[in-house]
């Protein structure tokens, strides 16, 4: 199985699992967000449970957290080894003849996306970790949801989380369905999942962007 | 001709031999026809070059028809120039007009390097198929009859789009990646579809895909550019399908 | 007695090679290891026999000029593969399929041989299914047939429109098994410049390395040539452009006989010549013609107002059409065989009443087609009065699904809509029938020295049915070659590895550096390929489809005169030790304008029409055949073989005389 993962297509599915593993993630993490426009109430709730919940914070958190280094460091191997294989340069290419910007952009998006991401966990999971491990303080009855809008507050911080989301859904576009392609399915070229996959990859980060505004203008 | 054809600059890569360094060099060639082939436009060229005592533009090129595989250049940043479904000698000037500039390139991968001018070396391809594109029948005749196992009708039809390959190397050059997993998806295909092929499955997928690693190619990351310029239309479903099968033969 | 001995074993025809095998020597499987054959070209024949023999456990050295043995023209072979199957149940035999592939040839080939062809044919259907080759099939998952021209029976297996292709990799795969046990040395990129002859036998060849110009010396117990046909001679042909003649023209020049170079087929339905700069004519599959009617204008008027542009041909009526097949052939009609459709297109042309600007085309019209399929569709689809727009909807798309890729191919070609306006087609050179001259066992005159495949002129006499090259080629290699060849190299088990520095070697590299070396400083004022339209233009005004002593004689003359310019005149760019693609054309077309002669003086010789050879003063003088192709079998039921002598025109005549015991002679007739 080790020499699986070293071949160029082991490889290649595992980046299709991680990249599921991490749709998956993406889908309940926004569905959970929805609910600080809907009730902040329910907001609260989830969030400290899914913060305090030992299940979540062991056996999940790692998992994530490994889901989204192997997913990075396992996108980079591959543009590294990639970009080798090329040999030299061509003087003229014309790649928009026969394929999507999106599809020869991943690495771009993805490394955007990085950045945002260490930018993220330093606005909401660095100082929830360290209220929570280094100080060890409670957080029964925080109030997550006054913590998020008031995130929202600073515009800068809602044009970076915006311009980010963007390139999450030029990701998307082109990753939902290039990984059942990777997963030996030929789904991802029937025209259904096509409009899954755009509907996934426009909705989820739209959907983010819509609560970052919302917050912004409905903070109290 | 009738009529007065196209003036024509054209920029190609020329490179001594493997170990030189090459770069691109810029020629004129005038009253081309548009019924010309694209190979016959590149003939013209080098008789201008023999002529006038230069060494001819080197690039591969056999049956000009379109089914040997031997042509390969990267017309205007494009496997085959900017026709679709046909290889370079079936481009014809027809797709091009007085007063354009073309850029000619050798097929570009690690695993392609330049012979010389826009000749490359695709013995890797040999060396993918010798590790496992084959069933392992002795060719002595004394087999089963061949209508002694129906095979359906879809899969034969399937195994034979899969077998239209003419190994050309479009679908590395074209590649981002020099992947060539368009090119071993199908020949990996045109065997797993066929009840013959069932016997050696696992082993030659595996192998194949082994050897392909071993030539330096890159990974696929689904762009679909080699299908859109796949002189020969193979489907990427071919792709999907080898790793299907590599999966499987893993899970063996 | 002739110095040719066929070497046909006695007895009944259907049991001559059973017998035979029976009884020749093998090789047991321990010395096999110890003997090493050469096998230039890897085609269907060259591909199948390299195979066999490693599997044999022969030490095989595989030499191809094309970076992979996948590239040999053999690929482009469309239509399909004869078989004697009778799956169909429609009464074929072994017999059948052998008796129409002699009769096809108008008496000119050699009936053991061609029996042989048929009776192992079926084993190649078994063997490519078994290698994974897929054939195409009908919806009970059994192979699907089609029928050809010139025979009764649907005995043609296909895959697609490249059945050739599928066939050659399936060749290609069972050599890349033993490449990959290593009883194939494969040597891509290698061309073939010389055999090596050491006591009387073939022992090796010089092949120069294409990319770093190296010569190399290669021994082996035998040779085998499997280099392919010559159509270049005639500069544009359907062949790939580094077709050659040179293998077989090399072991011409040492001993082996060269037979009926006059034998050409020239195929009817090839695009035409679009201008001077020309590089090569493309085929298309002879089944267009199963629903392709073949017309040119009747009146002079209508040509020229069509080559101004000032009508279109769908602007004439079926009054202002000659179509002249049907005319001439109401039997036969549109499905005349390829010699007479082709010499009866020329004749229209030769009028002036071609349609293209060159002079040189003829229509093939399908809107007849569209019209009758179109009206069966609607039948079949129960439409009451349909109308001219949805019979024209419904039968086009039955000609689509018949032919859509060579009419997608046609309009990439030529940039004209066939479904709308009717395809221009002209002949062109195809195949050549004739080559070195074998023997039963596949051996040339020279002892060790075999030649297979189209380079071969055994199985297909003055003209070869569709679907038969692809047939030959792998009988040929993988069923015929392995056993005869074990007959010879039984004598060899105990000769040891064949040394190369002896001075057999030494001379014959030094001949071929010599002459490479003269191309390189010679410095003249004309490309190769100058020479080589020069020698196409004379080999198809005087040797195409229909020739004359006058012309031949010019041609022997002009041809000569062309090969002393070459040799003073020709220029080589570039260096010895690099990959030089001018010089290998250069070797190439020196060999074309010594061969080009022969074909002539063959032609000459040959005071007969006989299937691919009409000679104008060979036709029929009167009644209802007048005009049409007079064969002469008391006088020329021979082989032509021809031995070395120096210059072309100094060649000596052997005759083979083909004797038929088990065919009845006859004139063909398809009026």
């Amino acid at each position: 199985m080790s020499g699986f993962l070293k071949s160029s297509i082991g490889r290649k599915i595992a980046m299709a699992l991680s990249a599921f593993f991490l749709m998956f993630f993406l889908l309940q993490h926004f569905a959970i967000n929805m609910l600080s426009v809907f009730s902040p109430e329910a907001f609260n709730e989830v969030s400290y449970f899914m913060g305090n919940n030992p299940l979540v914070q062991y056996g999940l958190q790692p998992v994530l957290l490994f889901g989204v280094i192997f997913h990075f460091v396992m996108g980079f191997i591959l543009e590294i080894k990639n970009k080798k294989a090329q040999g030299v340069a061509y003087a003229k290419n014309n790649g928009a003849a026969n394929s999507s910007w999106v599809s020869r952009n991943m690495i771009y998006t993805g490394v955007t996306i990085l950045l945002f991401m260490i930018f993220h966990f330093n606005d909401f999971w660095v100082p929830e970790i360290v209220e929570k491990y280094v100080e060890g303080k409670s957080q029964v009855g925080k109030d997550f949801h006054a913590h998020v809008a008031h995130m929202f507050e600073n515009p800068i911080r809602v044009v970076v989380y915006v311009l980010a989301f963007v390139f999450l859904a030029l990701h998307l576009l082109h990753g939902f369905t290039s990984a059942f392609q990777s997963m030996g399915g030929t789904a991802g070229r029937k025209k259904v999942l096509q409009n899954i996959g755009k509907a996934y990859s426009i909705i989820i980060p739209l959907g983010f962007i819509i609560i970052a505004i919302y917050h912004h203008f409905n903070h109290h | 001709m009738s009529g007065k054809g196209m003036n024509l600059t054209l920029k190609i890569w020329r490179q001594k031999d493997a170990q030189s360094t090459g770069k691109m060099e810029t020629y004129k060639v005038n009253d081309i026809s548009e019924h010309m082939s694209f190979l016959e436009m590149m003939d013209v060229l080098n008789e201008q070059l023999i002529a006038s005592g230069d060494e001819p533009v080197a690039f591969d090129h056999d049956c000009r028809e379109g089914i040997c595989g031997m042509c390969s250049m990267y017309i205007n940043g494009e496997a085959h120039g900017p026709d679709r479904g046909v290889t370079t000698c079936q481009l014809h000037m027809r797709m091009f007009k007085d007063g354009d500039t073309i850029t000619i390139e050798p097929f570009r991968a690690a695993a392609f390097p330049v012979i010389k001018d826009l000749v490359v070396d695709r013995t890797s391809f040999e060396r993918i198929q010798q590790a496992g594109g084959y069933i392992s029948v002795n060719t002595s005749g004394n087999t089963q009859d061949a209508n002694a196992t129906p095979i359906s009708k879809h899969d034969a039809d399937e195994a034979m789009d899969a077998a239209t390959c003419i190994g050309c190397g479009a679908c590395v050059a074209t590649c981002k990646n020099s992947s060539a997993m368009l090119f071993v998806g199908a020949k990996v295909s045109q065997y797993a579809l066929l009840p013959q092929g069932q016997v050696e499955a696992a082993d030659r997928v595996k192998n194949m895909v082994a050897q392909m690693d071993l030539e330096g190619f890159g990974n696929c990351t689904n762009t679909g550019a080699c299908e859109v310029e796949c002189p020969k239309g193979i489907s990427l479903d071919n792709i999907a399908r080898m790793n299907r099968e590599l999966i499987k033969a893993q899970v063996k | 007695m002739s110095v040719l001995d066929s070497k046909v074993p006695k007895g009944p025809i259907k049991d001559k090679w059973t017998t035979y095998k029976d009884k020749i020597d093998l090789v047991n499987p321990a010395n096999k290891r110890l003997i090493d054959v050469i096998v230039v070209g890897t085609g269907l024949a060259g591909g199948s026999a390299a195979a066999t023999l490693a599997e044999l456990g022969y030490n095989v050295k595989a030499f191809a000029y094309q970076d992979s043995p996948r590239r040999a023209h053999s690929i482009a072979a469309q239509g399909g593969i004869n078989a004697a199957k009778n799956y169909q149940g429609d009464g074929d035999s072994t017999y059948r399929l052998f008796y129409d592939t002699v009769k096809g040839g108008d008496y000119r080939s050699r009936e053991a041989n061609v029996y042989r062809l048929a009776e192992v044919s079926a084993n190649i259907i078994d063997q490519c299914v078994a290698q994974g080759v897929p054939f195409a099939r009908d919806y009970g998952g059994l192979l699907d047939n089609r029928s050809f021209g010139g025979v009764l029976v649907s005995r043609t297996f296909y895959a697609k429109g490249q059945t050739g292709q599928q066939l050659l990799l399936g060749a290609y795969s069972a050599m890349n098994r033993q490449i990959a046990r290593g009883k194939i040395q494969m040597y891509n990129r290698h061309e073939m410049l010389d055999v090596v002859k050491v006591d009387g036998k073939a022992r090796g060849i010089i092949a120069r390395n294409l990319i770093t110009g190296e010569i190399e010396r290669h021994s082996a117990h035998a040779v085998v040539i499997a280099s392919g046909g010559y159509g270049n001679v005639f500069f544009l042909s359907t062949n790939a452009m580094g077709s050659n003649v040179s293998a077989g023209w090399k072991i011409h020049k040492k001993g082996a006989f060269f037979a009926n170079p006059c034998y050409t087929q020239i195929h009817p339905t090839c695009i035409p010549r679009s201008g001077d700069y020309q590089s090569k004519l493309t085929l298309m599959s002879e089944s267009l013609r199963n629903d392709g009617r073949i017309w040119v204008p009747k009146h002079m008027d209508d040509v020229m107002a069509i080559r101004e542009g000032r009508k279109k041909p769908t602007d004439l009526s079926e009054d202002e059409r000659d179509y002249y097949l049907e005319r001439r052939y109401p039997a036969f009609g549109n499905l005349v065989p390829r010699d007479v459709a082709s010499r009866a297109a020329k004749e229209r042309c030769d009028a002036g009443y071609g349609v293209n600007a060159t002079g040189e085309a003829v229509y093939l019209d399908f809107a007849a087609a569209i019209q009758r399929y179109g009206k069966e569709q609607a039948k079949i689809q129960g439409i009451d009065n349909p109308s001219a727009d949805k019979i024209y909807e419904l039968g086009q798309a039955i000609v689509e699904a018949k032919y859509g890729n060579l009419f997608q191919m046609y309009e990439k070609i030529v940039d004209e809509n066939p479904y709308e306006t009717p395809m221009m087609i002209y002949p062109a050179v195809h195949y050549t029938m004739g080559g070195v001259w074998v023997d039963y066992n596949l051996m040339t005159t020279v002892p060790g020295l075999y030649c297979i495949g189209e380079a071969n002129f055994s199985d297909h006499g003055a003209n070869r049915l569709g679907a038969s090259a692809l047939m030959q080629g792998l009988a040929d290699g993988y069923f015929v070659l392995p056993y005869t060849i074990g007959d010879y190299l039984s004598d060899d088990i105990r000769t040891g590895a064949i040394p190369t520095d002896t001075p057999e070697f030494d001379e014959a590299e030094k001949e071929v550096k010599d002459k490479i070396d003269f191309f390189i400083n010679n410095k003249g004022t004309k490309s190769v390929d100058y020479f080589h339209k020069k020698l196409g233009k004379v080999m198809w005004d005087k040797c195409g489809m229909s020739r004359n002593e006058k012309g031949l004689k010019e041609a022997m003359v002009e041809i000569k005169a062309i090969r002393e310019e070459f040799w003073k005149e020709v220029s080589v760019p570039g260096g010895a030790d690099e990959m030089n693609p001018e010089l290998e054309k250069a070797g190439r077309v020196a060999d074309f304008l010594e061969l080009g002669e022969l074909f002539a003086k063959d032609a000459l010789a040959r005071e007969e029409s006989c299937g691919g050879h009409f000679r104008e003063e060979s036709a029929e003088e009167d009644g209802p055949q007048k005009g049409e192709a007079k064969r002469n079998d008391k006088d020329f039921a021979f082989v032509s073989a021809w031995e070395y002598k120096g210059e072309p025109a100094d060649a000596e005549l052997h005759k083979e005389q083909l004797e038929f015991n088990d065919i009845e002679l006859k004139q063909r007739s398809y009026k």
